[in-house]
């Protein structure tokens, strides 16, 4: 550790400078780094896309949601709440004057399926065409632990066969 | 011998789902149009030229058409649009214009300087009518039968070999012997 911090660094033998130990060098660059990572990370919130606040709180929340679970069809890997492109805040438009028509949130959903299809879905819906896309990870699991199950039977059952102790390596004389 | 066949069993299992991947990338990006076999959306919108005509999907019944999305702000839409013009000097079937979003101005001065190849634009200001379509791109081109129904839908820039190949054999007998 200290042999790769710069020499000028190192404070005086047996001089004890408080607070400018490796520890607190390690804290300021534990912070740097902390700091760094919070504005990077608080940035797309300070470049927030949609900025529509409706007034009621409630519509707010589910507006938020399903924009949210809505693909960018332009962009594809974003969703309409993320994506600046004019297509997406067409389709905001859509979804909050649905909304504010009263319009249910499966009202919105099958609007834009039934012009863009599944694919729109982030969480695409449980139907005998996408049932393998929610049940590959459950049917993956169990053929995982059953795999593992009979790994585990298989060397448990070695253990009893072999009793003998371990022999032991004698170290090079 | 059993101690190959599960790998080996997996490793087929593997293969078989990759090669399917590759055999569907040339789709990838094309997201197939829950339209197709459906009623063409219905839309009543100003006609781009005669500030006086509306046009709505019960105007355009009786004949197949094609409806192309386009915007003077699409680059591929200047790339497809000599090959429009070549569809509509054949006289083989309509084309009607959809104007995405765009300026009016700026519309009529594009197909002013490029050669108008549309029977009539109609005008999307607000882009409602491009997403009851489920148009996410321009351009994008839909070939509509009589009864009003979408037979077909194409996105990216019109080409000859795509008009052979998807657009001409989906037309009836009479009307591809024309061309």
């Amino acid at each position: 550790m200290t042999g790769l911090r710069p020499a000028f660094r190192r404070p005086p033998a047996g001089a004890a400078v408080p607070g400018r130990g490796a520890s607190s060098d390690l804290f300021v660059r534990a912070l740097l780094i902390w700091l760094t990572m919070a504005v990077l990370s608080s940035t797309p919130v300070v470049l927030a896309v949609d900025t529509t606040q409706l007034a009621n709180p409630a519509l707010q929340t589910r507006y938020l949601a399903l924009t949210h679970e809505l693909r960018c069809m332009q962009c594809q890997n974003q969703t309409i709440a993320d994506s600046p492109v004019g297509l997406a805040s067409d389709m905001r438009r859509e979804v909050r004057e649905m909304l504010l028509a009263g319009k249910s949130d499966d009202d919105v959903r099958n609007f834009m399926v039934a012009r863009y299809g599944e694919f729109i879905l982030f969480r695409p819906r449980f139907s005998a065409r996408t049932a393998w896309l929610w049940l590959a990870p459950g049917v993956l699991l169990l053929i995982g632990l059953i795999i593992a199950v009979r790994v585990v039977r298989q060397r448990s059952a070695l253990v009893g066969q072999d009793n003998e102790p371990v022999e032991e390596d004698s170290p090079p004389t | 011998m059993n101690r190959f066949l599960l790998p080996l069993g997996a490793f087929a299992l593997l293969v078989i789902v990759l090669a399917m991947g590759i055999k569907h990338s040339p789709e990838k990006g094309i997201i197939p149009s829950p339209l197709i076999g459906k009623a063409a959306p219905s839309f009543h919108l100003p006609v781009l030229n005669d500030s006086a005509r509306t046009l709505s999907t019960s105007d355009l019944k009786g004949r197949w058409y094609v409806f192309n999305v386009w915007g003077t702000w699409c680059v591929s839409c200047r790339e497809e649009h000599s090959f429009l013009l070549q569809i509509r000097k054949s006289g083989l079937i309509p084309v009607i214009g959809l104007d995405w979003k765009d300026d009016d101005d700026q519309a009529r001065e594009w197909l002013a300087q490029l050669g108008n190849p549309y029977e009539v634009v109609a005008v999307d200001r607000d882009g409602r009518t491009a997403i009851d379509w489920g148009v996410y791109g321009a351009p994008e081109t839909f070939l509509v039968n009589p009864q009003g129904i979408v037979v077909y839908k194409y996105v990216g820039p019109l080409t000859p070999a795509a008009w052979e190949t998807e657009f001409v054999p989906r037309l009836p007998a009479h009307q591809a012997a024309k061309s």
